[in-house]
C-alpha cells in the first residue's frame, strides 16, 4: 500500500529525533528571541546581543556543515571550496543591503560608497534590480546554483574524483577570491560590503531585527536537517552512499552517477548560499576573505570533528570548533591555527567518526 | 546517447532500400546472435591487451572463456560493458546496438549485466538494499528521490534472496558476508537487473566445492532464457557447465569448441604448459 507523502516524511525520522527538533524549535524560535527582547538587560535571563549574534552565526555555520556533509559524508566528494558558495550567497544578499543604505552613506549618493569612491557614475548591469529583496533572494539561490551546476557538470562528467576534485575546488575558491579582490569586479574590492543600515526599512541593529534573523537562521537550519534526513533515508540517499563506496558498480547496475552527484552538489551549494545570506546581515560585513582557501578547509574540519555521514555530527562539529575559535582568538589569538591543526590531526587519528562516533562507542561500551 | 536515439540515428536509417531488415526496438536477436565482437583491438602503452579479437555469442548460449593470465579476458569484458573503448573494431549487442558508442549505465539498461572478478557489493548497505538498488527499474536521479519499494519489488527481492540462499542474512551488512556469500550476492544483484546477457568474471573464485556446484546448477538453469559468458580457471566447474569453450591467448581467440576438443588442441597445450 502506498503511504501518503506526509506519513513517509514523518517516518523518515525516529520519535526521539522529532522531540529533539521540537525542543530546539521552542528554544530558538520562542525562548531565546523572547528573552532577548523582553528580559531586562540586568536580569540573569537576558540574552545579550553578543549571544544572539553568536548563536545566529553558529547556526549559519551549522547549515554549511550539514551541506558539506551531504556531499562529503554521504557521497564521498570532498569539496575544499564550499566557502565560495557561502560567500556568493552572502554577496548576493549584501547587494540588497548596500542598496537599502540609500543616500545614508558617507557620500550621500544613491550609489554604494565604494562606487562613488571609484568615481563610477552608474550601477553596473548586474546590480540592476538588487534594490528589490525578492530579486536579491532569487540571486542568492540562482547564482551559486548555476556556478555549482556548471562546475560540477564538467568535473563529474570528466570523472574527476578524490584529491584531484578537492584541489580544483580549492582553485575555484581561490580564483573567486582574487576576482572579488579586484575593485573593477564591482563588489567593493578587498573591503567588500559593510555599514549596512536596514532590511525592508527596519534598523538592522535593532533587537527585533537581531531576534528575527536569529529565528530565521534556526528555521533554515531545521529545514536543512529535515531535507537532509529525507534525502539520506530515500533511495536517492542509498544510491549516494553506494556511489561513495563503489562507483563503478553503481554504473554497471545502470545508474548514471553524474546526475546523482550533480543534484546533491548543487543542492549543497544552495544550502551554503542560504547560510551565507543569513550570515551577512548578522555579522554586518562580507568581504573576499570568506573565499580564502583556509575558510573552506575549516568547513571540512567542522564536519570531521562532528562526525561524517551523520546529520547531527556536522552541527555539533561546527558548534564546537567555532565556540573554541571564539574563545581562542580572544584568549590566545596567536595559537588558534595551531590548535585547529592539532584538532584536525587528533580527530583524524583517534576519532575517525568524530564526536558522534565517540558517543556511539561510549554507548555500546556501556550497553555491553 | 540512449539506445532509442541510437536506433533512430541516421546511421541506421539511411533510407537505402532492399536490405530486408526491419529495425525492431530494443535488442534484436533475429540472427540468433546476441553479441558480436569483430576485430577488436585495445592497447595500453604499446601493450596489446586485445589483438583483433573476434567472437560471437549465440542467444541463450552458455559460453566459457579460458586463457592464461594476461590473455585479455577482463579487458574483453571491459570493452563489452563500456569501461574501455576499443582502439578499433566493432562490438554489437544483437543486430543493432553498438556498444562502443554507449556509456556504462546505458549498456546496463540495454541488458548486459556484469559480475566483477573481485566481488564488489555495497558493503555499507544491507543485503536487501544491495538487491533493491540493483533491481530493474527507472534509475534516473529524479525518480530515485521519491521512489518507494512496492510489494511486487519486495517479492522479487525475496525470491532472489531464496535463490542465492541469503534469505536469513537479508538485514546483514554486505561487508560482513563471507567471500563466497559476497559472490552469491553479486550474482543475485545481477539477476535483479534481469539482463539478457550476463558476463561473469571468475564467479566461483573463493567458493567452497559445494557452493561451486550450486553456482554451476544455477548458471545452467539460467542458460536458454539468458545468455551467459563465464570467465573461469576452474576446469571442473567448466566441465560441469558443459558449454562451448573459447580459449584466449595474447588478445585473440586461440581455439574454440567443447572442452575435450580444446583440451586436446596442441596449441592450447603449448600455451598452458609451455613449449
Amino acid at each position: 500500500m502506498r503511504k501518503p507523502f506526509t506519513i513517509r516524511f514523518l517516518s523518515a525520522m525516529p520519535r526521539s529525533g522529532w522531540i529533539a527538533m521540537a525542543v530546539f524549535a521552542a528554544v530558538t524560535l520562542v525562548v531565546m528571541p523572547a528573552l532577548h527582547l523582553f528580559a531586562p538587560a540586568d536580569s540573569a535571563f537576558y540574552v545579550s546581543n553578543y549571544v544572539i549574534t553568536l548563536g545566529g552565526k553558529l547556526m549559519c555555520y551549522a547549515i554549511v556543515a550539514v551541506a558539506m556533509d551531504l556531499i562529503w559524508g554521504y557521497a564521498g566528494i570532498l569539496s575544499l571550496g564550499h566557502g565560495v558558495f557561502f560567500a556568493l550567497g552572502g554577496y548576493a544578499f549584501g547587494m540588497y543591503l548596500m542598496r537599502e543604505i540609500g543616500t545614508d552613506g558617507s557620500y550621500h549618493s544613491t550609489l554604494p560608497d565604494f562606487m562613488v569612491f571609484l568615481d563610477w557614475k552608474e550601477l553596473p548591469w548586474y546590480w540592476l534590480g538588487t534594490d528589490s529583496i525578492m530579486w536579491s533572494l532569487l540571486l542568492v539561490l540562482a547564482v551559486p546554483a548555476l556556478v555549482a551546476y556548471v562546475f560540477g557538470y564538467f568535473a563529474f562528467r570528466s570523472r574527476i574524483k578524490g584529491v584531484y576534485f578537492s584541489i580544483i575546488t580549492q582553485a575555484l575558491t581561490f580564483a573567486a577570491m582574487l576576482l572579488f579582490f579586484r575593485n573593477e569586479t564591482g563588489f567593493g574590492g578587498n573591503n567588500g560590503f559593510t555599514d549596512f543600515k536596514r532590511i525592508l526599512g527596519y534598523d538592522i541593529t535593532s533587537p527585533e531585527m537581531r531576534a528575527t534573523l536569529f529565528a530565521l537562521s534556526a528555521l533554515a537550519l531545521m529545514l536543512t536537517l529535515l531535507l537532509g534526513r529525507y534525502l539520506v533515508t530515500s533511495k536517492f540517499g542509498r544510491i549516494l552512499t553506494a556511489i561513495r563506496d563503489a562507483e563503478s558498480r553503481v554504473m554497471f547496475i545502470g545508474y548514471n552517477p553524474l546526475h546523482y552527484k550533480l543534484f546533491v552538489w548543487t543542492l549543497s551549494a544552495m544550502l551554503c548560499a542560504i547560510a551565507g545570506a543569513l550570515y551577512v546581515p548578522q555579522v554586518g560585513i562580507i568581504n573576499p576573505g570568506e573565499m580564502s582557501p583556509a575558510n573552506s578547509i575549516e568547513i571540512a574540519i567542522w564536519v570531521a570533528v562532528g562526525g561524517r555521514g551523520t546529520l547531527i555530527g556536522p552541527v555539533i562539529g561546527a558548534a564546537i570548533v567555532n565556540l573554541a575559535k571564539s574563545y581562542f582568538t580572544v584568549a590566545f589569538p596567536e595559537y588558534w591555527l595551531f590548535f585547529l591543526g592539532a584538532l584536525f590531526v587528533g580527530v583524524t587519528l583517534w576519532l575517525p567518526q568524530g564526536v558522534v562516533g565517540l558517543w556511539q562507542r561510549i554507548r555500546t561500551a556501556r550497553a555491553a | 546517447m540512449s539506445v532509442e536515439q541510437l536506433q533512430q540515428s541516421p546511421a541506421w536509417d539511411d533510407g537505402a532500400p532492399g536490405l530486408g531488415h526491419v529495425l525492431t526496438p530494443g535488442l534484436d536477436i533475429s540472427h540468433k546472435v546476441i553479441l558480436y565482437l569483430e576485430d577488436i583491438s585495445v592497447s595500453f602503452d604499446g601493450f596489446k591487451a586485445l589483438n583483433k579479437l573476434s567472437l560471437a555469442i549465440d542467444a541463450g548460449e552458455l559460453r566459457c572463456i579460458i586463457g592464461p593470465n594476461g590473455a585479455g579476458k577482463t579487458t574483453m569484458m571491459d570493452v563489452i560493458t563500456g569501461k574501455t573503448r576499443p582502439d578499433s573494431g566493432t562490438c554489437f549487442f544483437g543486430q543493432t546496438i553498438d556498444l562502443t558508442r554507449m556509456s556504462e549505465p546505458e549498456i546496463a539498461h540495454a541488458g548486459i549485466g556484469r559480475k566483477f572478478q573481485k566481488p564488489t557489493v555495497f558493503e555499507n548497505h544491507s543485503v536487501f538494499v544491495n538487491l533493491e538498488l540493483a533491481m530493474r527499474t527507472d534509475k534516473r536521479a529524479r525518480t530515485s528521490l521519491f521512489a518507494r519499494l512496492d510489494d511486487d519489488g519486495r517479492d522479487r527481492i525475496a525470491d532472489t534472496l531464496k535463490l542465492i540462499r541469503l534469505d536469513h542474512e537479508a538485514g546483514r551488512l554486505a561487508g560482513l558476508l563471507s567471500h563466497g556469500q559476497k559472490q552469491w550476492l553479486e550474482i543475485g544483484m545481477l539477476l535483479m537487473q534481469e539482463p539478457k546477457l550476463l558476463l561473469l568474471d571468475e564467479p566461483v573464485a573463493g567458493m567452497t566445492d559445494d557452493e561451486t556446484e550450486r553456482t554451476g546448477e544455477l548458471f545452467k538453469s539460467l542458460a536458454g532464457k539468458h545468455s551467459l559468458v563465464v570467465v573461469e580457471h576452474d576446469m571442473a566447474f567448466i566441465e560441469q557447465l558443459g558449454g562451448k569453450v573459447t580459449v584466449l591467448h595474447e588478445g585473440s581467440v586461440l581455439a574454440e569448441g567443447d572442452l575435450a576438443t580444446v583440451q586436446n588442441d596442441h596449441r592450447v597445450i603449448e600455451v598452458y604448459l609451455g613449449r
